[in-house]
């Protein structure tokens, strides 16, 4: 663990699908590396042989029987979209022609 | 006699039912209120007069009708805008949801609404619920009614505000690290997240999905209960939604007149600590309450839980890589803000994202994102679990001597706008006595314990065992009977 540089912040910038300004780039290494040398004193505690916690109450994953329900319908679905074409949300082209 | 906007919920809904007041006469009331007094206080970022006059007149012609009234009758309640509404815009403060209007109401929503509550708006919160101070609201800060050159605390900062001020009769906040608890302390409410699953999550937006709990945030600790009452069980649409019986929370509170005889409390050393940042007249304020349920027949008796200061970091970790992962779904394809001009799709999600998300929301997304990366994943996330793991074995060690545990619910009363917003950690280390319960799953709550020579309320926290919140019910209520906190208001607003 230490401190994160600008091109890892590029990187992880891209992970997390957000375009950063160079000016947020320059912030975020900043702040990130201030955040991350506080969260450094985990390194310090001895956590060998625990067992990591997952979940906030001890549980199994419930299971539900398969029955049809009625569900939101397309026109409720899809009225909130950004772009639609027919029934279907719209996005630029993914696949190129000759690909 | 009290006006009716300070009345508690639970007196307007016995005074709707008995048709001695309308639910129309104490929608309007309100709405004059916010009117008046809410562009001082920023806590409201809709108000839906019509709907809301809409919904007074069908509960009153219900009741013309001889239906029965539900416990929450005419009861003009306001949501923070992170519960789903159908047909109302919810946003979480946030530009990548603006004007959204969801096709369903969420399971907390729909149950407050059977139970007869009215709606009057949504309240303003910290962008995504993350932050302290509600100063992360993409839209506007919002004011704490004590002092209007401080914050109300956060996330769920107008609730408090529009509760205390008396612009609406409860609220409904969402508690990740302390949303609840922290603005309920700095506005002078009581304020409880319940057990982790105690509550269903079902269209509430989420931030941290194994931290997140919603929970009541009301003038007085009855209300607190009704609240709890309506909206709490299991749902089949969460599933982590706990299949356990709800209790009666009502009758937990008249518990509390009976006193605490056979209570046991436990005191946290590690919550008193110098180096822990607590004020000397919050700390005064609480141990005085601590005296009061000890007055009321609780035996207090010195607990420790010695991973507590790792509890800020460990939060850090578990809440950004959780939400890095949840807000994945803001891709400005099925609904939110879509940028305009991009030639490809990797292009429309980072462009989309970008311009959606305020500064807060990014840097935890980052931090979120760099903590799950394929060769930090061990030395962060990993970790942060074990710790974790530790925590949660620091209060089961601790509830084989107690039933309940006493702390500060802050280390400061309410904080100047501005104070800490340059600091991210500053304003992380704000929620350094709440956020252990949610890393716990523990049910805790606020309670009013007394008031800055300032006059700035302080909040005492207590904490039970999974499932217990009948206990907190019942200390809560003990500790108000010894104290007219709950009774005082904030300065009218213009």
């Amino acid at each position: 663990m230490a401190s994160i540089t600008s091109d890892e912040v590029r990187q992880t910038a891209l992970l997390a699908r957000l375009a950063l300004t160079d000016d947020e780039v320059a912030r975020l290494t900043l702040e990130l590396s201030h955040l991350l040398g506080y969260i450094e004193q985990l390194t310090a505690l001895d956590t060998a042989g625990v067992e990591p916690m997952t979940h906030a109450v001890p549980m199994d994953c419930p299971l539900r029987l398969d029955t049809p329900a009625p569900s939101l319908a397309a026109d409720d679905a899809l009225a909130a979209a950004p772009r639609r074409a027919d029934d279907y949300f719209e996005v630029p082209k993914i696949i190129e022609a000759g690909s | 006699m009290t006006e009716l906007s300070h009345l508690p919920a639970w007196r307007l809904a016995e005074l709707v039912a008995a048709r001695e007041v309308s639910a129309r006469e104490l929608a309007t009331l309100h709405l004059a209120r916010i009117a008046r007094a809410d562009a001082a206080l920023g806590a409201f970022l809709l108000v839906d007069e019509a709907g809301a006059l809409g919904r007074a007149d069908r509960i009153d012609a219900a009741l013309a009708r001889g239906e029965q009234p539900g416990p929450l009758a005419g009861v003009p309640l306001a949501l923070k805008d992170i519960f789903v509404t159908r047909g109302i815009a919810t946003t979480v403060a946030s530009r990548i949801l603006a004007g959204w209007i969801p096709p369903y109401d969420g399971t907390a929503v729909a149950r407050l609404y059977a139970a007869g509550a009215n709606l009057l708006g949504k309240l303003n919160m910290d962008e995504f619920a993350m932050g302290s101070s509600n100063e992360n609201s993409s839209v506007k800060p919002c004011r704490n009614p004590w002092d209007l050159t401080r914050v109300p605390g956060g996330s769920s900062g107008g609730s408090a505000a529009a509760v205390a001020a008396g612009l609406c009769a409860g609220s409904l906040g969402t508690d990740t690290g302390g949303s609840i608890r922290q603005p309920a302390a700095f506005c002078g409410l009581v304020g409880m997240k319940p057990t982790y699953g105690r509550v269903s999550r079902y269209g509430v937006v989420a931030f941290a999905s194994s931290l997140d709990q919603v929970g009541p945030m009301t003038r007085n600790v009855r209300d607190a209960a009704l609240l709890l009452q309506a909206i709490a069980g299991h749902d089949p649409h969460d599933a982590t939604s706990i299949d356990a019986p709800v209790p009666d929370y009502r009758a937990a509170c008249e518990r509390g007149a009976r006193g605490l005889g056979g209570l046991k409390i436990g005191l946290p050393a590690e919550y008193f600590v110098d180096g822990g940042g607590i004020n000397p007249e919050v700390e005064r304020a609480v141990r005085a309450g601590i005296a009061r349920l000890e007055d009321a027949g609780a035996t207090v008796v010195p607990v420790s839980l010695p991973h507590t200061k790792y509890a800020v970091a460990c939060y850090y970790l578990v809440a950004t890589a959780e939400a890095s992962s949840n807000l994945a779904r803001y891709d400005g394809v099925r609904f939110g803000h879509r940028a305009e001009g991009t030639g490809s799709l990797l292009e429309l999600y980072c462009k989309s994202r970008g311009e959606g998300f305020g500064p807060e929301v990014k840097r935890r997304i980052m931090l979120g994102t760099f903590a799950l990366r394929s060769g930090h994943y061990d030395a962060y996330y990993r970790k942060a679990q074990q710790v974790r793991a530790l925590i949660k074995r620091d209060f089961d060690e601790a509830f084989t001597q107690v039933d309940l545990i006493a702390t500060p619910a802050t280390p400061t009363a309410a904080f100047r706008l501005g104070e800490k917003a340059a600091d991210p950690l500053a304003m992380y280390l704000a929620d350094i006595f709440t956020i252990s319960c949610n890393l716990a799953g523990l049910p805790g709550v606020s309670v009013p314990c007394g008031f800055t020579e300032a006059g700035l309320p302080i909040g005492l926290q207590l904490i039970a065992p999974p499932l217990c919140e009948e206990q907190l019910f019942t200390a809560a209520a003990a500790h108000e009977l010894a104290t007219d906190f709950h009774t005082r208001r904030p300065p009218e607003l213009a």
